[in-house]
This record gives C-alpha cells, sequence and structure tokens, in this order.
C-alpha cells in the first residue's frame, strides 16, 4: 500500500511538471507580442525595453521558465492585467465558486447515475433496462451548454421558478447558504450534473451486469442468501470503482465548467478564464489553467490511491 | 472390397465462409438503433453537402423587419433569427461547418495518435517512454479545459479550434493504439514473423496495423459525439467559426439573447447538435457490439 502510494507519487511528479510547461508556453503560443495589451500604443522604444526587462521577456525560455516556475510554487501567479490585481487571488475566488457547483452537480449525478446503473444492471435487457441506459446516452450525448438554456427556457423564462443568471441576489458572487443564494444554483447545478449521471451509469450498468455474473453470486443465492443480502454484495464489490468514476468526474466538472458558467453567468473560473481570453490577459488564463490542470492532477492521484486503499484486489 | 479411385469420391465443393467484415456489416444492419442513427447523419450530413440545393433562402441574407418570428411563419418554416435570416436555411447550412468541425479533429487525431500509439507499442524501450511520457502530460487535463486553454491563447477561429480539438484527442487515441499494440506485440504469430526475418517495418505493417486498426478505429469513433459537442462549445464561447456564417454552436450563442422573445427557435440550434451528437454515441455503440470490441 505504502509503495504503491509513493510509486504513484513519483509518477505524477514529471506529469506535473510537464503541466507546468505547457501552462507556460500558453503565453508563448499566444500569437504578437506578450506585453502588446499592457503597452501603450505609442510606447517609446526605451520603455518597451525597460518593460521587456521587468516581466523577464528578454532571457531565454528556460530561464523564464524557471523564474516564472520559482514564483508560482510561492503562490506568486503573477498579476492580471485587466484588473491589476494578483492571479491568484483571482483564482483562488473562483476556484471556491465552481468548486461548490461541481462538488453539488457530482453528488446529484452519483446519486442519479448509480439509481440508473443499478437499475439497469440488474433488468438486464428488460424494459427497464433499456430506459435507464436511454438516460444514461442522453447524459453523455447532450450539449451540456444547450441544456442548460433549455432550463432557463422553461424553468426561469416560462415558469419563473429559478433566476436564471449569477450567483446570488443582486449581481453578488459571495456564496451564502441561505434559500435565496441556493435557488440560484439549483438549474447550473442539475445541467452540470447530467454529464457525471450519464457516466456513472454507464459504469455502474456494466459493473453490477458482470458481478451478478460471476460464480460467487450464483453461491450466495445458492446458500438461500436473501435478495437484499446478494445486493449488498453487489455494492460493496461495485462501489471502489464507481466511487473512483466519481472522483475523477469531479475534477472534469471543476475545469470544463467554462461553458456552464457562461451560459448561468456563474461567477467561477469558468468565467474567469472567459473573461482572461477575450481580454488577451494571459497571466490570468495561464495562472487560471495551471491551477485547474495542477488540481485535476492531484485528484486523480488521490482517486488512484484511495481506490486501491478501499479495494485491495487491486494490484498494481 | 471395391476400389474406390479418389475421383469417384463424393467431395463437397469448398464454400467460402464469410469474411470478418462481412459479419461485422450484416450484424452493424441488423442493429436497428444503430441504423436509425445512421440514417439520421446520412440524412444530415446529405443536407448539408446539398446545402445551396436544399435550403429554400440565403442563410446569410437577413431582413431586420422579419426578425425573430416564431417557428411555424408562412416562408419561414423554423422562424428567423436574431437579424432576420431563415433559420432552416441556416440550420442546413450549419450543418457544414459544425460536422466539418466535429469530424476533421477526430480523424486528424486518429491518424497521429495512432501512429505514435503504434510506434510507441511496438518499438517499447525508451521511444515508449518518451512518446507515452509526453501524452501523459496532455492526457492530464480536462478535454474542455485543454481545448479552451489551447485555443484561447492561439486566438479565435476555424484553423486553431480544429488544431487544439486534435489535440485534444489525440492523447485519448494514442493510449489505446499503444496498450493494444504493446499487447500483440508479445503474440506468438509476431514472435513467429519477427523468427522468421521480417522487418519492423513489415510486421508492423501486415501484422500489426490490420489487428490494431479496428479497436482504435471503434474506440475514435466513440470521440465523434465529444467532439461534436465540443467544437460547437468553442463556437458557442466565440472561440471558433465567427460570425456571420452558420454554425449550430455560434448560432446558440447569438440566440442566447432572444430566449424571452423566441425560446424555441433560439433552441433550435442545440438540438441540431444534440441529434448528430447522440445518432453518433449510438452508431458508435452498435459498430462496438458488431466488431465485438471489449474495452
Amino acid at each position: 500500500m505504502f509503495g504503491y502510494t509513493l510509486r504513484r507519487i513519483i509518477y505524477t511528479a514529471p506529469v506535473l511538471l510537464g503541466v507546468a510547461v505547457v501552462c507556460f508556453a500558453l503565453v508563448h503560443i499566444s500569437p504578437g507580442d506578450p506585453l502588446i495589451s499592457i503597452l501603450p500604443a505609442d510606447a517609446s522604444v526605451d520603455l518597451q525595453n525597460r518593460l521587456r526587462t521587468l516581466y523577464g521577456f528578454d532571457r531565454s525560455y528556460p530561464e523564464q521558465f524557471i523564474l516564472w516556475l520559482g514564483r508560482a510554487l510561492q503562490g506568486d501567479l503573477g498579476t492580471s492585467i485587466a484588473t491589476g490585481r494578483p492571479v491568484t487571488t483571482e483564482v483562488m475566488r473562483a476556484v471556491a465558486n465552481t468548486l461548490m457547483l461541481a462538488a453539488v452537480a457530482t453528488f446529484i449525478g452519483f446519486v442519479l447515475g448509480c439509481f440508473f446503473g443499478f437499475v439497469a444492471g440488474y433488468f438486464s435487457n428488460s424494459p427497464l433496462d433499456k430506459a435507464a441506459s436511454a438516460a444514461a446516452v442522453f447524459g453523455v450525448s447532450v450539449p451540456h451548454y444547450w441544456l442548460g438554456m433549455v432550463l432557463v427556457i422553461i424553468f426561469s423564462a416560462q415558469l419563473g421558478w429559478f433566476p436564471a443568471a449569477g450567483a446570488g441576489p443582486g449581481g453578488s458572487s459571495q456564496w451564502k447558504f441561505d434559500m435565496e443564494h441556493l435557488s440560484y444554483m439549483v438549474l447550473p447545478a442539475l445541467t452540470m450534473s447530467v454529464i457525471p449521471m450519464g457516466i456513472i451509469a454507464r459504469t455502474v450498468r456494466a459493473l453490477v451486469a458482470e458481478i451478478l455474473a460471476q460464480e460467487f453470486v450464483i453461491g450466495l443465492r445458492a446458500r438461500g442468501l436473501s435478495e437484499l443480502g446478494v445486493f449488498l454484495h453487489v455494492v460493496k464489490n461495485a462501489a471502489p470503482t464507481a466511487l473512483a468514476v466519481m472522483g475523477v468526474q469531479l475534477g472534469y466538472l471543476l475545469g470544463g465548467s467554462i461553458l456552464i458558467e457562461t451560459v448561468f453567468s456563474w461567477p467561477g473560473t469558468g468565467m474567469l478564464l472567459n473573461s482572461a481570453i477575450f481580454q488577451r490577459d494571459l497571466p490570468l488564463l495561464q495562472g487560471t489553467i495551471l491551477v485547474l490542470a495542477m488540481f485535476f492532477v492531484v485528484l486523480n492521484l488521490a482517486v488512484d490511491v484511495l481506490q486501491s486503499a478501499l479495494d485491495p484486489r487491486i494490484k498494481r | 472390397m471395391a476400389d474406390i479411385s479418389l475421383s469417384q469420391m463424393q467431395v463437397p465443393d469448398a464454400v467460402r465462409s464469410a469474411g470478418y467484415w462481412q459479419n461485422v456489416g450484416a450484424r452493424l444492419v441488423r442493429d436497428k438503433t444503430a441504423m436509425v442513427a445512421a440514417a439520421v447523419l446520412l440524412l444530415l450530413l446529405l443536407a448539408a453537402i446539398f446545402a445551396p440545393l436544399v435550403a429554400p433562402m440565403d442563410p446569410l441574407d437577413g431582413r431586420m423587419i422579419n426578425r425573430l418570428k416564431p417557428i411555424g411563419t408562412p416562408g419561414h418554416l423554423l422562424g428567423t433569427d436574431e437579424l432576420g435570416r431563415d433559420m432552416l436555411s441556416r440550420l442546413i447550412w450549419g450543418g457544414r461547418l459544425s460536422l466539418l468541425m466535429g469530424v476533421t479533429p477526430v480523424v486528424l487525431a486518429f491518424v497521429i495518435g495512432s501512429a505514435l500509439g503504434i510506434i510507441a507499442g511496438y518499438a517499447g524501450g525508451w521511444t515508449n517512454t518518451l512518446i507515452m511520457r509526453t501524452i501523459d502530460v496532455f492526457y492530464a487535463f480536462p478535454s474542455v479545459l485543454l481545448a479552451v486553454a489551447l485555443s484561447g491563447a492561439l486566438g479565435a477561429g476555424l484553423g486553431n479550434a480544429l488544431l487544439s480539438l486534435t489535440v485534444v484527442f489525440i492523447p485519448p487515441i494514442a493510449r489505446v493504439a499503444e496498450s493494444v499494440t504493446t499487447r500483440l506485440r508479445s503474440s506468438d504469430f509476431i514472435e513467429a514473423a519477427r523468427a522468421s526475418g521480417a522487418g519492423a517495418l513489415t510486421i508492423v505493417r501486415v501484422h500489426v496495423l490490420g489487428n490494431v486498426l479496428g479497436p482504435i478505429f471503434v474506440y475514435a469513433t466513440s470521440l465523434i459525439a465529444v467532439s461534436m459537442i465540443l467544437a460547437s462549445g468553442l463556437s458557442f464561447l466565440g472561440l471558433g467559426v465567427r460570425p456571420p456564417n452558420p454554425e449550430w454552436g455560434l448560432m446558440l450563442n447569438t440566440l442566447r439573447t432572444a430566449i424571452y422573445v423566441q425560446p424555441w427557435v433560439a433552441a433550435l440550434p442545440g438540438a441540431m447538435i444534440f441529434m448528430v451528437s447522440i445518432s453518433f454515441n449510438m452508431l458508435s455503440d452498435g459498430l462496438r457490439s458488431a466488431m465485438e470490441v471489449r474495452q
């Protein structure tokens, strides 16, 4: 167990370094001078050169990378060009909002996905299975940004039950746990939950069908164990994989929230990325992507380690 | 004992058994869901290809006086958009760019990813480490994030969006290709070919490709649905196709402001993306079971 954890961590380190290289490169694959968006149009050559030295753009790429990485490791991701505030502050505030939305969505998706998956797996090839599997295909096929729009049309524009945009009354971006704030979360969280719902339902269906076909289940039944008892055995066998898929899905939602956040104007990392892209705020773009990608890698590592702890059959 | 010569013996004519692809085709044709999906896709593809003949109006020609007409307006079967352009015509024309944007990245990634994966899997050793660890880095990004990061940094535009999506789909395809090839490499018939003196290139061309391309292909088809959603998503964010070109994701974006006026007209482009993506998923599922690929 300890050896496996250590090996996984050692294996993850170069991936993290590679992710940092890709994030660093983002600024440099971007067309045009990286200084162009902060320089006044009539900047003198002298000023340009001074700023270039100040930002370190006159150094070689490896030198720039090491300087940038050193600062990033100390929590300094640079300054946002558009707002003038530190990127770290901006990203952390947005991450909190997105994390909350993604966690709620993953939870809803997990519950629904497990339900559909168990029903489909248990009653394999029955009409119930067909219906539950259809729900799963729907979940993985629907363009979620469109689903968000449709939900807004029905529940906001037509019925007026839930607000259509924002994370709180009066454009508030600070989250509070009250009914007012919760009502703003309903539609984006439901929209987002469709993705993990579909994937978890597919995984659980396959798992359950596979477990039920194994000989130990026939053995349990032969020994007269109640159907509930058999069910509990199935749950125990399916749980590690299902939970692992859930963990990975949380990471996907966190990184892929930009479309849903754009539809619902949710003040999270997606909105931040959106404004960073369209204001050509490269430090903000780079910082946000670095934080989200690092989070995803570390989350995957945690999921792997936890899964092997939960499931002693996994020997890797 | 009668002496029966060989020529007098009753020998049944040799019957050629149906080939692998014939079996796959037969199984696929029997799969009703997959056939419906294929028919829908074929219909949309034909409509997109023959858009100039099929579309009732010019997709770029709008009259402000006609803006945001409801579905079922005489002359505008599916209503009009925010600039008074005919929705039906725009949806038909939109299929061209949307299908192109959705399918191209997967095709390119299939070629590049398979090549990388097969080389890594067959060569093993340091080549494998170098290729696969690089792939791991890109695989470490959530797909939406990587697509948005790359096309955001490169700047909006069709070419950049296609490039970003191709980069997104190479890692998963390469990983599948590598694992299938690695498994195949140690099988007996490859050993036999190597022992009889066949060079690496010959073995890959004759023995490896035929056995690995099937599973990789099935996997790649399952990515087209994701690619459709992502590609239109990039346009929806303003990172893909630029106005006034008709593309479903972009149309969805520009119609967002109209959801309080003509909600169902505004939802139409998304319904098209959904229809295509679900059809590709069902076709891919059918193909997988027809080819008996387990993953």
